[in-house]
């Protein structure tokens, strides 16, 4: 541990946030020059998707070629202009770090998206699998915020995903799509991105009103009473959404329009994120962690908990009704089976496996699991005996998830490392 | 009247399922206050483990090693695979809970889940997607009482589970063993200290726990005899429900919230089209926790502040 530290660490340490982002534009952009004739040398068939880890179990010949693709493409010229550009990286951070903090954050997320164009552009396969990636993470951290700050065993998830997609999907398929739900479409199609939004935030409140019958159950009770009024919550609403001939019962809605492209997916996980950090920074998201800890002693201190537990539920579910509705529009099609015991083990999966009361546990927990999902796909069903596994292994020896309690300072991430570190 | 009538009959045999896998649950949660997620699989598993006793059984019988009758056979299934599933539920609790006993509570319920999820995969993987069918042990006789069609798998599947809840209750009550249980689930931190073996009493209510879930798969296997390795999750979840409505930790009261559960989803279906089954049965659930928060026979919680 000692040598990795001083041999490949220490010339790292001072890179800021912009240097990481510098050194992956570099290798993004190498794959998109470089990628397809170098895997043909390789004798790859074509571009590994996902870091090649789908080829790796498909072809174990193949693997040293795919380490080789990887270190070549991602990891050499990665770390080569990473550490080249510290200097001026540092420079660019520290004359950004004087800009008000929105334009230096902006910067910072341009650059990231530019990097998740670049690479997802490889392929439609990517794209498809970075879009739900960035939903996984927007549903994550608005369960954490209900299972992780605020402590309760939520299981109603899918119930608040399900209302926000079928109530954005009917918006956007009866305004905006001839003869689907009634007939012709009353808005033109081009009126239709702007009001996308609309219909997504209309879905979130709808799934926040959902909420409203699993947070007024919780002012009395908590624990396993609240988690199976949140189930029985969840099997209402896939069960209403089968019954409702409107909606089209258990064949599902189809026909969405093709608004949610990778930007506007983005753009919505990145205002998730934020709102959500910050929320979970205020006041009322310390009075979560009071209420969790302990109700009675909160109370005494002046803690509102009942408003402190209404608004966290409509909050979470928002959050996860404007994901479902996102969902709806990136996979075009949905059906109440999408929204069932299947999906909650996922989520919760995600929350517990990156960490509770932690927004870099959410994403990190979202990603890895999403990520492992496809890339374990050649392994067929196996694949769910091996993510269950890891889950049980993190469980064993972290118990509270991955990277849990720790808040996620923007300022402080984005800061340029100018002096060595002195603290270590 | 006699559809009424018939329902009834009906009712009791589906909520003898519920009733037995809610105990598992009542028995877990008294000691460890937390819920064995993985349950509804160990109900899968424990129907599958009498598929194959039962199969092996047949075979012996029918190469005429003990000349057996079939009633016998299934006596015989029963009481091996409750044995064998026992040993199911304690791998379960020593690879899934021991290791987590002082974590948070919410820790244990991911882990089983995620045992659940092995449970099932494993399952697919060692048998193929193939639905079982399980093998005939008993015929079906039908007897007419008034225009209401009994058959003797039903009066057997209602009998047996209610003399196996009423077994466990005995055994809580009148034994040494459960006498332990129940100090457990008064005190679980001093009762250690008088010397009794925490890890072999946790163990015990898994073993029992899992005998009673083997139970009720076998007794699905002959009421419903095709098997299939998801078959687990819903019964497991609609079990774990009832165990939450009859108060947790409490014998009587997971049976009855069984039973229950199977009259209203039985009622319903008679009542409205079946496909509102779920909606209604759930909708009443919610009902009766919004007015009593803590079940049946649970102990309320309160942490408003009483001045």
């Amino acid at each position: 541990m000692g040598l990795l530290n001083r041999n490949i660490l220490v010339p790292f340490s001072r890179v800021p946030l912009l240097g990481w982002f510098f050194g992956a534009l570099v290798a993004v952009t190498l794959e998109r020059l470089a990628g397809t004739p170098l895997a043909q040398v390789l004798g790859l068939q074509k571009i590994p998707v996902l870091f090649g880890l789908s080829v790796m179990l498909k072809n174990p010949v193949l693997i040293p070629n795919v380490i080789l693709y990887t270190l070549l493409i991602y990891i050499v010229p990665m770390a080569v202009a990473t550490r080249l550009s510290i200097s001026l990286t540092n420079g660019i951070a520290a004359s950004l770090f004087r800009f008000p903090m929105a334009i230096t954050a902006a910067v910072h997320l341009a650059l990231l998206y530019a990097i998740l164009h670049l690479w997802a552009g490889i392929s439609d396969y990517r794209v498809l699998v970075l879009r739900l990636t960035l939903i996984a993470v927007m549903l994550t951290l608005s369960l954490n915020v209900i299972n992780g700050y605020m402590g309760e065993f939520s299981c109603s998830h899918p119930g608040f995903m399900a209302l926000g997609a079928y109530c954005a999907s009917v918006l956007t398929i009866g305004l905006f799509v001839d003869a689907q739900l009634v007939g012709v479409a009353s808005l033109p199609p081009a009126l239709g991105p702007f009001l996308f939004p609309v219909a997504l935030i209309l879905g979130g409140c709808v799934a926040s009103i959902g909420a409203l019958f699993v947070a007024i159950p919780s002012f009395r009770t908590r624990g396993d009473y609240l988690a199976i009024i949140s189930l029985a919550f969840m099997f209402i609403v896939k069960s209403l959404i089968e019954n409702l001939e409107f909606v089209r019962g258990p064949r599902g809605l189809s026909g969405q329009p093709d608004w949610a492209d990778l930007p506007t997916v983005f753009l919505w996980t990145v205002l998730c994120v934020w709102s959500i950090n910050n929320f979970t920074r205020s006041t009322i998201g310390k009075a979560l962690n009071a209420v969790r800890d302990n109700e009675m002693a909160a109370e005494a201190m002046t803690v509102d908990t009942r408003r402190t537990k209404i608004v966290a539920f409509l909050f979470g579910a928002f959050w996860a009704g404007v994901a479902g509705g996102l969902f709806a529009h990136v996979m075009r099609y949905v059906n109440p089976g999408n929204f069932g015991i299947q999906n909650l083990a996922e989520v919760l999966a995600m929350v517990y496996f990156g960490g509770l009361n932690s927004v870099y546990g959410s994403i990190v927990g979202a990603v890895s699991i999403s990520l492992l999902g496809e890339a374990l796909r050649p392994l067929e069903i196996f694949k769910w005996i091996i993510i269950p596994l890891l889950l049980i292994l993190v469980m064993i020896y972290r118990p509270t998830g991955l990277i849990a309690f720790r808040d996620l300072d923007v300022k402080n991430l984005l800061k340029p490392k100018q002096k060595p570190d002195t603290e270590a | 009247m006699v559809i009424f009538l018939q329902n009834l009959v009906n009712a009791l045999q589906w909520g003898s399922f519920y009733a037995l896998i809610a105990l598992g649950y009542s028995m877990v949660y008294s000691i460890l206050m937390l819920f064995n997620f993985a349950h509804g699989d160990i109900f899968m598993v424990g129907s599958y483990i009498g598929f194959g006793v039962s199969m092996a059984l047949i075979a012996l019988a029918s190469w005429g090693v003990v000349a057996v009758p079939n009633w016998l056979i299934l006596v015989l299934t029963i009481l091996f695979s409750m044995f064998l599933t026992s040993f199911v539920g304690m791998i379960v609790e020593r690879v899934g809970y021991r290791p987590l006993r002082d974590a948070p509570r919410a820790s244990a319920a991911i882990t089983g889940l995620m045992i659940g999820i092995i449970l099932e995969t494993g399952n697919l993987a060692l048998l193929g997607a193939r639905r079982i069918s399980f093998p005939s042990l008993i015929a079906t006789t039908t007897y007419d009482v008034g225009g209401v069609f009994v058959t003797n798998k039903k009066i057997m599947i209602v009998l047996v589970s209610l003399l196996l809840a009423l077994a466990l209750h005995q055994f809580v009550r009148r034994t040494k063993w459960g006498m332990a249980i129940r100090a457990m689930a008064f005190d679980s931190a001093v009762v250690p200290l008088m010397g009794v073996p925490l890890n072999t009493m946790i163990a015990l209510t898994f073993a029992l726990g899992s005998a009673l879930a083997a139970a009720a798969g076998i007794l699905f296997g002959v009421a419903y005899p095709v098997l299939d390795p998801y078959m687990g999750i819903l019964f497991g979840w609609k079990a774990f429900v009832a165990a939450i409505l009859g108060g947790r930790g409490s014998v009587m009261g997971a049976t009855l919230a069984g039973f229950l559960l199977g009259f209203t989803e039985i009622f319903v279906a008679m009542i409205f089209p079946s496909t509102l089954r779920d909606l209604i049965a759930y909708s009443i659930i919610l009902l009766i926790l919004t007015f009593r928060p803590h079940g049946f026979f649970g102990e309320p919680y309160s942490a408003r502040l009483r001045l």
